[in-house]
């Protein structure tokens, strides 16, 4: 654990096989309640999914103000911008296949569009869950892995983009999403994740957190990557000293923190359950390219749809596993002049 | 100082007064059309006398306060003919009236469809079609959640019911028996490829409607009265939103432009501009005349 940030406070058995396994989306459904009991106006909106997205943990504890839409994924996003509108914190939950996947218009016009130059105080206050989102759905195929909604709502403007790396951090966003202002996308996936932050684990929306200094390769990474960073990171120890910075948030991309640890790194490698084009990387690249120019390497999904299988054996013929970023970590390097 | 106390601005009950009010709205929509050189005539000259009755008889508001939490809210669904919402917000005091000649510039307050943060006391964005009445249903849902006694108001266009998501906002309504919530739908029988029965035929209107747990009234929407009893009739109803069918002529007052499909999605040129303003002047002769 030596390179490991004490700052971060992660788990102390980071490494161990017993690493607590954790669904992230029990982050969103405790953040929900506990954003519910902080203030009166936040509700939810849920298309017929309340149970697995868990926003029925909110539901039961604050039945008048949770709001039942069924299958309508697009009327969903307008609603809740209505209901913004009138002064509620409008979180709505489903799937990131159909939210934002079905709905990106009405997300565009009536919630981003709808919100932006707002005065303070009048923004659109609609907070967009997209759960189930990558390919760890699993057994459910290709038609329910949605890969390509961080790039979706990273291109709407005033759209504020998380991927929280495990429940933990999940539960922050959520809190944090309902106390700042404007419209908001949150995004995690289906599995059981090592929930490997804690409490004491910083977090502040727009900032990265650099869980493990490094001074030969940045490894960016957001959502369940970030674990796997961490473990490449670890195998690389003795070869390539690398720097694992947690990007959960991938709108507004937190250039300066980015560009400093590139500036001693020299080379970025971004991980996500994402396509590999338009989210997390797409973000970095577009930075650096502009800023700090440097060799990166991307893991994620390779402009390909995702199938049916089991999260682990998903995440290993997709390449995003821990050794896949040890491989992009040498390629990088590699290409260090 | 405390907080002022915000009232609604009075109410105008004279038909006569409202008439002229009509007939000044459709000449800033000519005057603003031809000054964009582009823009929507059909449906904003068919829907001016809805557009009046709301905004100087209907409406609690006051354009002094924008963001009166007591005002009732629009929401134009069908945002392609904010020409006459524009027109009928300046003439109600929102902004000055020069300002109409503005419409669609560049700099300007008066975007082509509406937003809602670039003009105080619009209540939306919109443009696409099909959003609108689940952004007044979202309005309606959670002012009932806090049991205010504000109504919304949404304006729909007769093409956007081919939109899925009108329906499903429809249902939503039906089933929370938003009765605070009042729709009209823009019937003009027109859309841009043509007559909307030709492109997807909408009918039963009333109907369908009816079966989503809907009151539902048909007027004839060029006639100021009829828009009033209507709108005061749905104040009434418990338990059910309220559709407004609101049988209009587009083009209303322009004799080239009524009942002509071509003329949904144009603006008059600087000709015919003048001739429109000339009918619309005898027009408001004849008003005065009480002949009309």
């Amino acid at each position: 654990m030596k390179s490991i940030n004490k700052k971060a406070h992660l788990v102390g058995n980071l490494y161990s096989k017993d690493i607590k396994k954790v669904k992230t989306r029990d982050g969103y459904g405790k953040g929900l309640v506990k954003a519910g009991e902080k203030n009166k106006n936040v509700v939810v909106l849920c298309a017929d999914l309340s149970e697995s997205t868990r926003s029925e943990w909110f539901q039961k504890k604050f039945p008048e103000r949770f709001v039942e839409i069924g299958v309508a994924e697009q009327n969903m996003a307008s609603l809740a911008s209505g209901m913004a509108a009138a002064g509620k914190i409008a979180f709505m939950s489903s799937y990131a296949a159909f939210s934002p996947g079905r709905n990106n218009e009405q997300i565009r016009t009536t919630i981003s569009y709808n919100s932006w130059g707002s005065k303070p105080g009048r923004e659109i206050n609609v907070k967009i869950a997209g759960a189930h989102a990558g390919i760890s759905v699993g057994p459910d195929g290709a038609t329910h892995q949605a890969l390509e909604d961080v790039g979706l709502m990273r291109l709407q403007p005033g759209m504020v983009v998380i991927v929280p790396c495990d429940d933990v951090e999940c539960e922050k966003a959520t809190i944090a999403a309902a106390e700042t202002p404007g419209p908001f996308y949150l995004r995690f996936g289906r599995a059981d994740y090592p929930s490997i932050t804690t409490e004491k684990t910083p977090f502040k929306v727009g900032r990265i957190e650099e869980f493990r200094s490094g001074k030969e390769c940045t490894i960016v990474a957001n959502g369940p990557l970030v674990y796997e960073a961490l473990i490449a990171a670890k195998k690389l120890e003795k070869e390539i000293d690398c720097q694992v910075l947690n990007c959960h948030t991938v709108k507004p991309m937190d250039g300066k923190t980015l560009l400093a640890a590139v500036k001693v790194t020299g080379c970025a490698v971004t991980a996500e359950e994402h396509q590999w084009q338009g989210g997390l990387a797409g973000a970095v690249a577009e930075f650096l390219g502009e800023n700090y120019p440097v060799p990166i390497k991307r893991v994620g999904v390779k402009d390909r749809f995702g199938e049916s299988g089991n999260p682990d054996e998903l995440f290993k013929a997709f390449g995003l596993t821990a050794d896949d970023i040890v491989k992009a970590v040498r390629a990088a390097v590699r290409m260090k002049k | 100082m405390g907080k002022p106390v915000i009232k609604p601005v009075p109410k105008i009950d004279n038909i006569l007064k409202l008439k002229l009010l009509a007939n000044q709205i459709r000449q800033d929509i000519i005057n603003s059309l031809a000054a964009a050189g582009s823009g929507h005539s059909a449906g904003p000259l068919g829907m001016a006398d809805v557009f009046t009755a709301l905004y100087f008889n209907i409406l609690k508001h006051n354009p002094k306060y924008h963001f009166w939490e007591g005002r009732d809210r629009i929401v134009l669904s069908n945002g392609h003919i904010c020409p006459v919402l524009y027109a009928a917000m300046a003439n109600a005091g929102y902004f000055p009236k020069k300002e109409l000649q503005t419409l669609r510039h560049y700099g300007t307050r008066l975007q082509g469809h509406p937003h809602r943060s670039t003009l105080p006391g619009l209540e939306t964005t919109s443009g696409p079609l099909g959003s609108g009445l689940s952004q007044a249903a979202g309005m309606a849902y959670a002012l009932q959640m806090d049991k205010k006694k504000n109504r919304v108001f949404c304006l729909m266009s007769d093409g956007e019911q081919e939109c899925g998501q009108t329906w499903e906002a429809a249902m939503f309504a039906g089933k929370n028996k938003l009765q605070n919530l009042t729709a009209f739908i823009d019937r003009n029988n027109i859309q841009i490829d043509g007559y909307t029965e030709d492109i997807m035929p909408l009918e039963p209107l009333a109907d369908k409607y009816r079966a989503f747990n809907w009151h539902v009234i048909e007027i004839d929407a060029n006639n100021i009265p009829a828009v009033i009893n209507a709108c005061n009739e749905a104040a009434t109803i418990h338990e059910k939103p309220t559709l407004i069918l609101a049988h209009n002529i587009p083009g209303k007052g322009v004799s080239f432009m009524e009942n002509d499909y071509l003329w949904h999605g144009k603006p008059p040129t600087a000709e015919e501009a003048k001739v429109a303003l000339a009918e619309l002047k005898a027009w408001r002769e004849r008003i005065i005349k009480d002949k009309d």
